[in-house]
């Protein structure tokens, strides 16, 4: 409450910006607080989910969610710095489509080994990521606009690498190794990795000055560029860091589904801006953090295998998405509203004494 | 230079060019800058290449085709024209088009008799009531039509699939007055192409010399300077979502009338082409600037891609690579030759001083 009575000190503002603040700290108290009811939604959710769906607290079900979920939580996690800079990247579920052909193309016909075959491919995504970075930075073109064209682009390439075919002969050790649980539970080993990337991209975010220059480009590019943070290569390296992640999340499907094929994650990059925005992070930079988006990603993941276990379409199941998303930008700035306004009321009660 | 122009780095100008050069560059400028001619000299470029490869490109068959492929998306561009204008984006048109013509099929099923000019008032009128809900919801919401329009997508297409809960409607479920729009030629031109050009000439009109629709491009150059000066901002874009979904509903009753079949995924994906169209058009995506003629061209141009691939016997494959190659083109193009008039303008003002 501290800043509360800092802000509402009537200096000599006028009623507009009065009302500008008092609008801007209820919504940052409702924002700070957000990552702890995404949190909150969660387990609720699961909880309802594990009493009143059958099948859903079980080993092998728990073991499926969180494949399914590996994809999009990896994505999540190089798209929130990239949201938190003011920026966006369409094209990552492209990035993946491709990452993926080109493997299975390798696989096919250039003899290569698989190790030397993954190294490549993450590099391959870095440097699909290069080139947006590039557009982006080099050339001061809009993200959304870039990553909209090469969203098209790496798609078709992927469809020129591969045609309509798809590979499927990877050795059966690799595609099983995907899939397998860490020994005496039913998490799959693929769960660590994705912790480890959550911890790093969670460290720069918050623990490093790097992470904070984030925060400042996403609030004001000049701002931070005059306070000696250098913008375009901040962003160009978060475009690169993207497409390496893109290029990890293409190996694992490949692997996952032992199908390397030209339609591989298609649409994905917009379930991906959903838990992004659902996690918290606001789409004009500048405010979010790492624990909404994971929360977010893990509520995405449980309300939409709950009701595919309760026997709800799969397709049907995209209002549940479009709902909350629309749910989770509504109502901060609903609830803002309402807490300027009462705050408005309380100060024209008991006006400050001269 | 000033303190402001060091703020964006990337913005590096070089000399000012000099005397005659300067000249003859400002002529070849102009003439790129009006987006509308460089389109029709791609497009025609294009036609040329293709026809001279086979000649049955422009054939009255093909031509038909061509006009019948391009009239849908060509509507979508134009009603996202209006949008994007405003420095706004609808994402969800293609789930609209698929809601749309879906009901439009259930509508003939329910009741066969209905006459088609009913059913494309429903339509529209149905398109139009979507786009008050994402209209609605972002002037409630205060944030950028993007994440709504995002959500819309998800939310009406999701209504559709519980809708259609796997059903089909076939061509022989709806009268054949209705699917004579679909094919129908008047004087040789499909008469869905004459809808689409009725429906940019008036759009177009409207943007260019009515009050409000000069407003429209106010607010997207700078929204509080918008308000400032008197433009009520929020019914303006409220009204502007209100049309692009009442476009994208007649695009979804046409798109039943053409093809026959729907199933709940009619549309899936479309958005992006749309966007696509529209800024290959030459509209820019933030706002302030384009016309519906430029994105209909743009429209039209995509399509025509299309169909001279398959003409030219490049693999069909390549046709989604090479739209994405366009659209980073023409937003590179549009940026180059900003900074070079920013860059002239500049000199010139140094010149005067």
């Amino acid at each position: 409450m501290a800043h509360d009575s800092l802000y509402a000190a009537p200096s000599s503002s006028s009623a507009e910006t009065e009302r500008r603040t008092g609008r801007l700290t209820g919504l940052r108290g409702v924002l700070g607080s957000w990552d702890v009811a995404v949190v909150v939604a969660l387990v609720v959710a699961a909880l309802l989910a594990g009493v009143s769906v059958e099948s859903f607290a079980t080993g092998r079900n728990v073991q499926f969610l969180l494949l399914d979920l590996v994809p999009l939580a990896m994505l999540a996690l190089p798209m929130t710095l990239i949201v938190i800079t003011g920026e966006i990247d369409l094209s990552v579920a492209s990035t993946v489509g491709l990452c993926s052909t080109v493997m299975g193309q390798l696989w096919l016909s250039s003899g290569l080994s698989l190790e030397l075959i993954c190294v490549l491919v993450v590099l391959l995504g870095a440097v699909l990521g290069a080139v947006n970075g590039v557009f982006v930075t080099g050339f001061g073109l809009p993200s959304l606009a870039v990553t909209i064209g090469t969203l098209a682009l790496y798609r078709g390439l992927s469809f020129v690498v591969l045609g309509d075919q798809a590979v499927a002969d990877f050795p059966a050790s690799w595609t099983a190794a995907a899939v397998r649980d860490i020994p005496g539970t039913s998490i799959p080993v693929a769960v660590l990795p994705v912790l480890l990337l959550a911890l790093v991209f969670g460290v720069v975010l918050h623990a490093t000055a790097a992470g904070r220059a984030l925060y400042a480009m996403g609030n004001n590019d000049q701002a931070a560029t005059f306070a000696g943070v250098s913008v375009a290569r901040t962003k160009f390296w978060l475009f690169v860091a993207s497409g390496a992640v893109c290029g990890l999340v293409g190996i694992f499907w490949t692997l996952r589904y032992a199908s390397a094929r030209g339609d591989n994650a298609t649409g994905l990059e917009l379930t991906v801006v959903t838990a992004v925005l659902l996690g918290g992070v606001s789409i004009f930079g500048g405010r979010g953090g790492l624990l909404g988006v994971v929360a977010g990603v893990l509520l995405l993941g449980v309300l939409r295998n709950a009701l595919q276990l309760a026997d709800v379409d799969a397709n049907a199941l995209t209002i549940v998405t479009g709902a909350l998303l629309v749910a989770s930008v509504v109502l901060p700035n609903a609830v803002a509203d309402v807490r300027a306004r009462l705050h408005r009321r309380r100060q024209r009660a008991n006006p400050v004494a001269p | 230079m000033s303190l402001t122009d060091t703020g964006t780095p990337h913005r590096r100008t070089g000399n000012p060019p000099t005397g005659a050069g300067r000249h003859r560059r400002g002529l070849t400028e102009r003439l790129l800058a009006v987006r509308e001619l460089s389109l029709l000299l791609a497009l025609g470029a294009l036609i040329l290449v293709t026809t001279l490869r086979n000649d049955r490109f422009l054939s009255g068959q093909s031509v038909k085709d061509l006009l019948l492929g391009c009239a849908i998306l060509v509507i979508l561009a134009v009603g996202q024209t209006l949008v994007i204008v405003t420095r706004n984006v609808d994402l969800s048109v293609g789930s609209i088009l698929g809601l749309v013509a879906f009901a439009t099929g259930s509508l003939f099923l329910a009741a066969p008799g209905t006459p088609w000019p009913v059913a494309v008032l429903l339509g529209v009128a149905l398109g139009a009531g979507c786009g008050a809900v994402n209209g609605g919801l972002i002037a409630v919401a205060k944030v950028p039509a993007l994440v709504i329009t995002l959500g819309t997508l998800y939310a009406f297409r999701g209504i559709d699939y519980y809708w259609a809960s796997g059903r089909q409607i076939n061509a022989a479920d709806m009268p054949r007055s209705f699917l004579r729009l679909g094919n129908q030629t008047v004087l040789g031109v499909p008469l869905l192409f004459l809808a689409a050009v009725v429906v940019v000439a008036v759009v177009g009109y409207y943007l260019r010399s009515y009050r409000s629709g000069r407003e429209l491009y106010a607010i997207g150059s700078e929204p509080a300077a918008a308000r400032l000066s008197g433009i009520p901002v929020g019914r303006r874009v409220f009204a502007v979502f209100v049309a692009n979904g009442a476009l994208a509903g007649l695009a979804g009753v046409l798109y039943a009338a053409r093809f026959g079949t729907l199933d709940a995924a009619a549309g899936t994906g479309l958005e992006l082409q749309v966007v696509a169209a529209a800024v290959v058009g030459g509209v820019a995506i933030f706002g302030g600037s384009g016309s519906a003629y430029g994105a209909a061209l743009g429209a039209v141009l995509l399509t025509t891609i299309g169909s001279s691939l398959a003409v030219l016997r490049i693999d069909p494959f390549w046709q989604q690579a090479v739209v994405g190659a366009l659209i980073l083109a023409a937003i590179g193009l549009d940026r180059l030759l900003a900074l070079r008039m920013a860059a002239r303008l500049r000199g010139r003002s140094a010149h005067g001083a």
